[in-house]
């Protein structure tokens, strides 16, 4: 098993080899996923060393300050893709595809939402129809982050409408400079676009870019989710927070304080305590191999601290509160909750209880996964897809 | 610094939890002593915090806060808490010669003091202030080692063989359980009965530099374990309650209205674990642990009362009854939230701590 002293050399000794300042951050970015040091619990060849996972801090740490690969623009090729292709791509497939998802290059999104299928994934109606080697692909797809960026996509679509819901998908890999793929932007109530509907018309994907067997993919689906949560739930805690936010506010003016206000503010900075707690005992679980519950869990508490904060936030600042930064529709890199006004803050946290699985249906996760609670009656696992009401 | 639970955390969990499966059908008959002597004797919990040169385990908060878990999951009626903890903490700081006969867990002892006293107001002012509402001892003189006094809203006094009482500028003075008239009190919470402590020139060895506060502020960082361990027994009971419970042709846990519920409960534990291990490991740590101790004691406080209320309310009519143990919970739980500081005077205190100061 590879250590923190193996880890600690060999990043020394890559910073030795190779000056940030005398190469194209690109480049520099390249060198470093060959070295293993992209994300270390990564196998050998693809960016990793098969380390442990807890020693990536200590790779960041020593990297503080050199090119950065721009996380939250990639974030769903990092916590999405990429554990998915891990887990069920091909040997090519994960040479292709890892290395410049990891520096950036290619940036990914994720087309799994439908107009007729949001929570109830697999319920979804995109068509998948083999053609010899190929597979076309025709339907619509929508609030789909980060899709005008995009060099691929992940892609859940429907091979069989003859088998029940769940048992008639199949996951690609969807190329998105296929001219069948056409991206249109979604203004959102910040202003901006963030995402988009992305219409898909006879697009030909080789069987090449299937991702897991045919009919796989509900399961391939599923981790691709589950490491969605648990990337949020084991992301390490921010340096600066919505709370420290607030807090900066508060101390800047103190003219605008009342007991009412100043209760619930501290209310919330317990809650986003105890939340920041959760998350570091649910990364020590996961460290010492017994991945816990808790992941499901954390991102409801982070849609709600989010929420709450923000509101107090507007509310807080009165007169400013009244104001907005700017309402212009442009299509946006990403989220930037601590670059923005409080009014985006709390418009956008808006989505952290509807993106990645609303806060209903985690709610329904944690009682009947977690805590073993029967399920609800349900009339639509067992019959063809085609036969269900719509 | 960790989290999680260590192996030898553990090992004591299942040990004391093995122990009160066995002796919990006597206490529940009021009868605490094989309970009590178990733990002490042959576990040897109450001189956990008593280093081993003075004849107890040397063991540090994390391992009490363990303990405290299992003793909530049983609201176990024994004086663990106010002895083992809170009156052992000042008594070591003052440098109590015979601390031996309470890390044995032969002797217990109640620190008189309300047990709604808050670590953040000065205990030993209020005993003299005749302002604090109510819930004042008459007098409290402790002249020539003699004390005179009456303490209300003590905890652990029932049956304690020594008692332990607060003066000005860190002097405590320790009476014989004999010296003293003890009346018990008609208490919300039955597992932890109070009771008024009087003195009457009741002769007393005194000592030096025992911080009642500090004593306080200890034992809230310990109960917010206890808290844990009684939220933990309402949920499981409840979830387990509500797979076997049919109405309407199936089990009630199947409704969402329920299930959302639950998983919000289940999140609420969850934090709350995570706070009260941090408290836990803060105060083993000998650090700064003032926000900590907040944080937790504040956060599982509120948890703590919210799933037993709601396990009461899930269960239905035999929620209700005497003979369900569930009222026991929330008895507990609601004192709990009283004990030592509310959960806002514990926010109140972090205020200058992080950065919030009050409005003008
Ligand atoms: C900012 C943002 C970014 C997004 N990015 C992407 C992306 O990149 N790719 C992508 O594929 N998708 C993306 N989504 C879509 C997101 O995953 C879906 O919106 C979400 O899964 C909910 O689906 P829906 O919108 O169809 O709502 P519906 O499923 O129609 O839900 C409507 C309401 O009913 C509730 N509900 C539904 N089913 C149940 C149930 N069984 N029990 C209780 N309540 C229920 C829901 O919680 C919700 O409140 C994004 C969404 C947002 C807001």
């Amino acid at each position: 098993m590879v250590d923190a002293t193996t880890v600690r050399q060999r990043a020394e000794a890559f910073l030795a080899g190779h000056d940030p300042a005398s190469m194209s951050p690109l480049d520099w970015l390249r060198a470093r996923f060959d070295a293993g040091l992209a994300w270390v619990h990564f196998p050998e060849g693809l960016g990793g060393l098969d380390a442990p996972r807890d020693l990536q801090g200590l790779v960041e740490q020593l990297f503080r300050g050199t090119p950065d690969n721009n996380p939250s623009r990639i974030g769903i090729g990092l916590g999405m893709a990429a554990p998915t292709i891990l887990a069920y791509g091909t040997d090519e497939q994960k040479k292709r595809f890892l290395r410049p998802l990891w520096t950036g290059e290619e940036v990914w999104c994720q087309l799994f939402s439908e107009p007729g299928a949001g929570s109830d994934l697999a319920s979804l109606a995109t068509r998948a129809v083999r053609d010899g080697d190929d597979w076309v692909v025709d339907g619509q797809k929508v609030w789909t982050s980060s899709a005008h960026l995009a060099r691929w996509g992940i892609l859940v679509a429907r091979h069989d409408p003859d088998l029940p819901k769940h048992r008639g998908l199949t996951y690609f890999v969807c190329d998105m400079e296929d001219p069948g793929v056409e991206v249109r932007p979604l203004r959102q109530i910040t202003g901006e676009a963030e995402f988009n509907e992305v219409f898909l018309t006879g697009v030909r994907l080789g069987d090449d870019l299937r991702l897991g067997e045919v009919g796989d993919g509900w399961r391939v689906a599923q981790t691709t989710l589950m490491n969605e949560r648990v990337a949020i739930g084991s992301a390490g805690s921010p340096r600066r927070t919505m709370m420290g936010l607030f807090t900066e506010d508060w101390q800047a003016h103190p003219e605008l304080r009342t007991h009412d206000l100043h209760r619930r503010a501290l209310d919330l900075w317990v809650q986003g305590e105890v939340m920041r707690l959760t998350g570091q005992r649910l990364r020590e679980q996961l460290l010492a191999g017994h991945p816990g519950p808790e992941g499901s869990g954390m991102k409801l508490l982070f849609a709600r601290h989010h929420q709450e904060v923000s509101a107090l936030e507007v509310e807080f600042l009165r007169e400013d509160g009244l104001t907005y930064d700017d309402w212009t529709f442009r299509r946006a890199d990403g989220v930037d909750f601590l670059g923005r006004g409080a009014g985006y803050r709390y418009l956008r946290a808006k989505g952290n209880s509807i993106e990645g699985g609303t806060s209903e249906i985690l709610r329904n996760i944690v009682a009947e996964r977690v805590l073993g609670l029967p399920a609800e009656p349900r009339t639509d696992v067992a019959v063809p897809w085609k036969d269900l009401p719509r | 610094m960790t989290l999680l639970y260590t192996e030898v955390e553990e090992e004591l969990r299942t040990a004391v939890r093995d122990l009160l499966a066995d002796k919990a059908p006597a206490a529940a008959e009021g009868d605490n002593a094989a309970a009590w002597n178990g733990l002490a004797r042959d576990i040897g919990v109450a001189g956990l915090l008593v280093p081993e040169a003075s004849g107890g385990a040397g063991a540090s908060a994390r391992e009490v806060a363990v303990v405290l878990e299992e003793l909530g999951r049983a609201v176990t009626p024994v004086p663990f808490l106010t002895s083992s903890v809170l009156a052992t903490r000042v008594l070591l700081d003052a440098g109590y010669a015979d601390i031996a006969r309470l890390a044995s867990g032969e002797a217990t002892a109640a620190l008189c003091v309300s047990l709604a006293a808050s670590p953040y107001r000065d205990v030993t002012t209020a005993a003299v202030d005749a302002d604090i509402v109510g819930k004042r001892p008459a007098s409290v003189s402790l002249e020539n080692e003699r004390v005179s006094g009456r303490f209300t809203g003590v905890a652990g006094a029932l049956g304690a063989d020594l008692f332990v009482v607060p003066g000005e500028d860190g002097l405590v003075a320790v009476v014989e359980a004999e010296r003293a008239r003890v009346e018990p009190v008609v208490s919300l919470d039955v597992t932890r009965p109070l009771a008024t402590v009087t003195f009457d020139g009741a002769p007393a060895v005194v000592l030096d530099g025992g911080s009642v506060p500090e004593a306080l502020l200890f034992t809230a960082g310990l109960l917010a374990s206890e808290q844990v361990g009684v939220a933990e027994w309402c949920l499981t009971t409840t979830v387990a309650y509500l797979k076997e419970r049919r109405q309407f042709a199936r089990p009630v846990g199947s409704f969402q209205a329920l299930k959302h519920r639950l998983a919000d409960l289940w999140l609420e534990v969850a934090g709350a674990r995570a706070a009260a291990r941090n408290a836990a490991d803060q105060l083993a740590s000998g650090s700064d642990a003032r926000v900590a101790v907040a944080v937790a004691a504040a956060h599982c406080g509120e948890v703590a009362v919210r799933v037993a209320e709601e396990a009461l309310q899930l269960h239905g009519g035999i929620g209700m009854t005497w003979e369900h143990p569930v009222h026991l919970y929330l008895k507990r739980a609601k004192a709990d939230a009283i004990a030592f500081g509310t959960p806002g005077d514990h926010r109140t205190a972090l205020a200058p701590l992080v950065g919030l100061p009050a409005p003008e």
